[in-house]
This record gives structure tokens, C-alpha cells and sequence, in this order.
């Protein structure tokens, strides 16, 4: 009898297996459910921590300040301001974009040299040097009555210079 | 009353024979053998355990606090820096046996059938392990603790297609910051240890169903090898182990102190910055592959394999001999040291050819990712044929070859990270100006 109920056991009926279908459907929706409240938790976090305003202004200073040829650390910015020789201006982002290091200007090298692997980027933030798989990001940069302001809100990516990005009088 | 003194007595040892089995072969009691280390593992996670409980006293997890209430531990609390030191060799020699533990376990074939599942976990331990030395080498919010952290989580945004997503998920935001150091405390307090007490006593009562550590196939289908009693001829020689691993931990932590630099500046990056030891094999990786593979697609590789081994047929050497044989001891060492030498001649070879100032081009995924993998894959079917139809080895033998291979080329890596990469990443003599 009892060898009856352990073959039973073994194998079970259409109806027992539909109960365990069941119960491992729901299951998988109890840890789903748990997993959505984890990530929403980690998600509120991500959400809070973006800034709130859509533009944020900071002012780097008077136009004659930056001579051609020179790079200028913006500290209440955290941002270079690069000046081409032709006049551009480029706002830098000092995040190196291998892996986020913060990167200083190399006076004599006329460099940006990361400390941490090695990347050197050039005055426009074009990559000289591997690792770093693609330019310095840049601000947005405008000139308003001889005053370079940057709008720090978003940096921009892109793939390569090219002299469009540069602002000018 | 003696009765009862007994029968707590006799319940004690009853719970360890939970995790043990309640005899044990006695050739397996042999030092040289097992060496000791998963003993010294669960030491290390009790040292780690109760000096953890002590630390969660003093400090306080938040970006502003944290590094002040280190401050405190070490300068004012009574004992805070000789525990905080126990707490970071500890974590330190955990990964650094637990890699042994692993390299033990191959070598003597102890993945074998009945110990599959067993192999699985002990991985599991491992990566968590790995995380919890990272999750805490943030919370001192310091100088090294932040771009260490800046590094690691940077390289997850290579990851293809959720890679920014997971970035933004650990550090809580942009940056790391605030919320990141939030995130890091909860997996390094909570999540961390509770998953791992639970996998460490499956880990070691599936070492008890499997009948104590592998021995010999004939004597297990003999049964020739004589058992001797687990209580107190195993339990006697696990306690001399760690007990001695703690009172060197103890001692050591009393000379040696953990690291501890200037509060983090999120604005300043130190003159080298580099990725913890155990990370450092990958900041290597990254210095000349593409990130995608440096970050995702090697370790992914990696990790498959591992956990795909022992469901390989006799992939595992005849358990409790090292190396299997004398021959495959000899066919051990020789792959190691070329493996070394080997790692270092690439190392340079790629360091000179990279010297000019390269632009990285569209096509280096190509050059830098799908090539050298493929290289690396044709090099081991090429080891693996050679080994086995040319020069007649057994295919467990090949299978040590190939996780040695591993193991020491990402060895070779992070000492060349660790001792002779100075600012800016450039090869360098350790003892050089601007070194490390």
C-alpha cells in the first residue's frame, strides 16, 4: 500500500503537477514583486540625485582673460575652459571618459594626462593616447557681453573634435 | 548534573558532526594534502565576522562622517586600529587563500562527480568574497577608497547594452558619492554576509556528504582505508590550524597597518590610481584590450569555463594526488613558469608597439577585442591538442594545464600592476623615481 503512494509520489498526476505549476508560477511572482521593490528603491535614489534644474550657469569669466593656446581650470565649476588658437572657446569636462578619473592640464606637455592609465588628450580634448576610447565631454558655452558662461547641467558626448563645437564671438 | 554537563557536551560536538561527517578516512587527515586552507578560509571569515560586528560600533556610514569616525577608531577608541588592521588582513589573506583553496581543489581533482554542486558553490563563495573586500575598500571614504571605487564602477559602464544602467544602479547616481557609499554599506553588512553564512554551511555539509575530502578511487571502492573518528582527530587538527592562522593575523595586525590616505576629493585624482591587488590583473587587461572584453567579455569567458569544468567528463585528475602524477607535477611547474614568462614577454611586446602615439580608431574592437580572443582561444585548442593527442596526456591533465595557465597569467598581470606601473601607468622599475 504504502509502495503504491511513494510510486504516486514519484510520479506525479496531471492534477498535482498543475498544483506545482502553480505554485512555482506564483513563486516567481512573490520574488519578482520582491525584486521590483528592491529596484525601485535603488531607482528613487538614481532619480533624487539628478539635478532638478534643466540649465545650470556658471560663469568662467571676462573674454580677455582666456589667451589663445591656453587651457584655464574653472574650480567653482569643475570644468576646463579651453581657448583654440583660433579664438574658440571649448568648456572641458575634467572626467576622463575611460574610466572617470579626474584628469589635470600638463603645462609643459600641453596635455591632459589621466593618472590613472594614461590617456593624454590634446587642447580640444581629442584622445592622443589609448585608453580612453573617445574626447574629453564638452558644456554647453556661450558669450554674452565679453563673458564666457557654461551651462554645467549636461555633459555632451561626442566621437571626434571638429571646430563647429568651439564657440566664438 | 554530570549527566546533563555531558549531554551539552555530546550536542556540540553533535552540531559539528552536522557539518562533518562522523569519521573520516585517514589518509585524507594528511597536511600536505588539503594544506588546510578551507579551514583557514572559515577562520578568516569568523575573524573577519566578529572584528565586522566591533567595527559597526564606531562607524558611521555616511559621505560626511565616515572618514572622521575612521579618525576615531584608529585614534581614539581603545583597540580600534589593532581591529580595524585584523579586519584588513583578514579580508586580504581570505582572497588570497581562497584562490589556493580553488588551485587546491583542481590539483588534487576534487571537482569530481558527487562534487559538482559543491565546485558551484565554492565559486559562489568566492565572487562574494570578492565583493565584500571591494563593498568595503569604499567606506573609509578615502583618497585611495574613492577612485579605487571610481575606477571599478567605471568599468562597468563598459558592459554592452546594460552597462550604464548597472553604473548608475551601484553609485546610486552620476558620480560616486553619498548614495553610492549607502549602497556599498548595505551589501558590505548585510547581503554580503548573511548569503555567504548560508552558502559556507551548505558548502561544508555537502563536503560531509560526499564523505570528507576525496581520496583515492580504490580505496573508496574498497573501503580499504581505515576511518577514524571525525571528533577529535579532525576537529583537533582544524583547531591547531586556526588557531595559529589567528594569532599570526593578531600579531601581524599589531606592526602592519591597513592604509588609510587623505579624505576622498572627488576633484583630484591621486598621481597613481589604481584598482585593489585582486583587481588589478583587469586594470592590466584594460591597459591593452578593448574595455568591452577587458571587462565583460574575458571574465565572462573566464567564469563560464570554471563553472562548466567539472561537468566535462573526466576533467577532474584521480582525486588526492597531487598533480594526478610525477609526470603531470612536472607538466604543472614548466606551465606555470612559462605561463609567467610568457604573460611578461606579451606585456612588453604590446607595450613597445603601443608606444607611438596611437588614436583609437573605430576598428579596435576588432583589433584589441576579437583578435586577441581569438588568439588566446586558438592557443588553448592548440595546448589542448597538443597535450593530449601528440604527447599523450590525459584530458584531466590538459584541464590543470589550462586553469594554470589562467591563474598565473592574471597573477603575472597584477604583480606587473601592482609593483612596476608608476604615474601615469608607465612601466617602471619598483625601486625607479615616480614609481609606485
Amino acid at each position: 500500500m504504502s509502495e503504491t503512494t511513494l510510486a504516486e509520489n514519484r510520479t506525479p498526476t496531471g492534477r498535482r503537477r498543475f498544483l506545482n505549476a502553480v505554485w512555482a508560477f506564483f513563486g516567481l511572482i512573490a520574488a519578482a514583486e520582491f525584486g521590483w521593490v528592491g529596484l525601485s528603491f535603488l531607482n528613487s535614489r538614481k532619480e533624487r540625485n539628478r539635478p532638478v534644474e534643466t540649465e545650470r550657469v556658471v560663469t568662467a569669466g571676462p573674454l580677455e582673460r582666456f589667451k589663445p593656446g591656453t587651457v584655464t581650470a574653472i574650480p567653482n565649476g569643475g570644468f576646463y575652459l579651453a581657448r583654440l588658437e583660433d579664438g574658440g572657446f571649448l568648456a572641458l569636462s575634467r572626467t576622463c571618459t575611460h574610466l572617470g578619473c579626474s584628469i589635470p592640464w600638463n603645462e609643459e606637455k600641453k596635455q591632459f594626462i589621466c593618472p590613472c592609465h594614461g590617456s593624454t588628450f590634446d587642447l580640444t580634448g581629442e584622445v592622443l593616447t589609448a585608453p580612453a576610447p573617445r574626447p574629453l565631454d564638452i558644456y554647453p558655452t556661450r558669450i554674452e557681453n565679453g563673458v564666457v558662461k557654461v551651462d554645467m547641467a549636461a555633459p555632451r558626448k561626442r566621437e571626434r573634435f571638429d571646430p563647429t563645437q568651439a564657440t566664438r564671438l | 548534573m554530570i549527566s546533563a554537563t555531558i549531554k551539552s557536551r555530546r550536542s556540540f560536538s553533535d552540531f559539528l558532526l552536522h557539518l562533518h561527517p562522523p569519521s573520516v578516512p585517514e589518509a585524507t587527515l594528511r597536511f600536505t594534502l588539503s594544506w588546510g586552507l578551507g579551514g583557514m578560509a572559515a577562520t578568516l571569515v569568523g575573524l573577519l565576522f566578529s572584528t565586522g560586528v566591533l567595527l559597526l560600533l564606531v562607524y558611521e556610514p555616511s559621505a560626511e562622517r565616515a572618514y572622521a569616525s575612521i579618525q576615531t577608531l584608529t585614534e581614539r577608541t581603545p583597540f580600534g586600529l589593532w581591529v580595524r588592521n585584523i579586519h584588513h588582513w583578514s579580508a586580504n589573506f581570505l582572497l588570497a587563500v581562497l584562490l589556493l583553496h580553488l588551485l587546491r581543489v583542481v590539483l588534487t581533482g576534487a571537482f569530481g562527480s558527487g562534487r559538482r554542486l559543491n565546485w558551484i558553490i565554492g565559486l559562489c563563495v568566492f565572487f562574494l568574497a570578492l565583493a565584500a573586500n571591494f563593498t568595503g575598500y569604499l567606506l573609509p571614504w578615502d583618497q585611495l577608497a574613492y577612485w579605487a571605487v571610481t575606477i571599478c564602477t567605471g568599468m562597468l559602464g563598459y558592459i554592452p547594452v546594460c552597462g550604464s544602467w548597472l553604473q548608475g544602479l551601484f553609485r546610486g547616481g552620476g558620480e560616486v558619492g553619498a548614495p553610492t557609499l549607502a549602497n556599498f554599506f548595505v551589501l558590505h553588512v548585510a547581503f554580503i554576509p548573511a548569503s555567504l553564512f548560508i552558502l559556507l554551511l551548505w558548502h561544508f555539509w555537502l563536503v560531509r556528504r560526499a564523505g570528507g575530502l576525496a581520496q583515492p578511487e580504490e580505496a573508496e571502492r574498497d573501503n580499504a582505508s581505515s576511518r577514524v573518528p571525525t571528533m577529535p582527530n579532525l576537529i583537533a587538527r582544524e583547531g591547531a590550524v586556526g588557531l595559529v592562522l589567528i594569532a599570526f593575523v593578531m600579531i601581524l595586525s599589531i606592526f602592519l597597518n591597513a592604509p588609510l590616505l587623505e579624505q576622498a576629493n572627488p576633484g583630484m585624482s591621486p598621481a597613481t590610481a589604481k584598482a585593489p591587488w585582486y583587481f588589478l590583473g583587469f586594470q592590466e587587461l584594460l591597459l591593452h584590450l578593448h574595455p568591452v572584453f577587458a571587462v565583460c567579455v574575458w571574465p565572462l569567458l573566464g567564469v563560464a569555463v570554471l563553472l562548466w569544468l567539472p561537468f566535462w567528463r573526466d576533467s577532474a585528475l584521480p582525486p588526492a594526488t597531487w598533480f594526478g602524477s610525477r609526470r603531470g607535477r612536472t607538466l604543472a611547474l614548466w606551465t606555470a613558469v612559462g605561463a609567467a614568462v610568457a604573460t611578461v614577454l606579451v606585456i612588453l611586446a604590446d607595450n613597445l608597439l603601443s608606444r607611438p602615439s596611437e588614436t583609437f580608431a573605430v576598428n579596435t574592437l576588432i583589433t584589441r577585442g576579437l583578435i586577441p580572443t581569438l588568439l588566446l582561444m586558438a592557443l588553448f585548442a592548440g595546448f589542448y591538442l597538443l597535450l593530449v593527442v601528440k604527447l599523450n596526456y590525459t584530458r584531466a591533465e590538459a584541464v590543470m594545464v589550462g586553469v594554470i595557465l589562467m591563474v598565473v597569467a592574471i597573477a603575472a598581470c597584477a604583480v606587473i600592476g601592482y609593483w612596476f606601473r608608476g604615474a601615469g601607468m608607465v612601466l617602471v622599475w619598483p625601486w625607479a623615481a615616480g614609481g609606485p
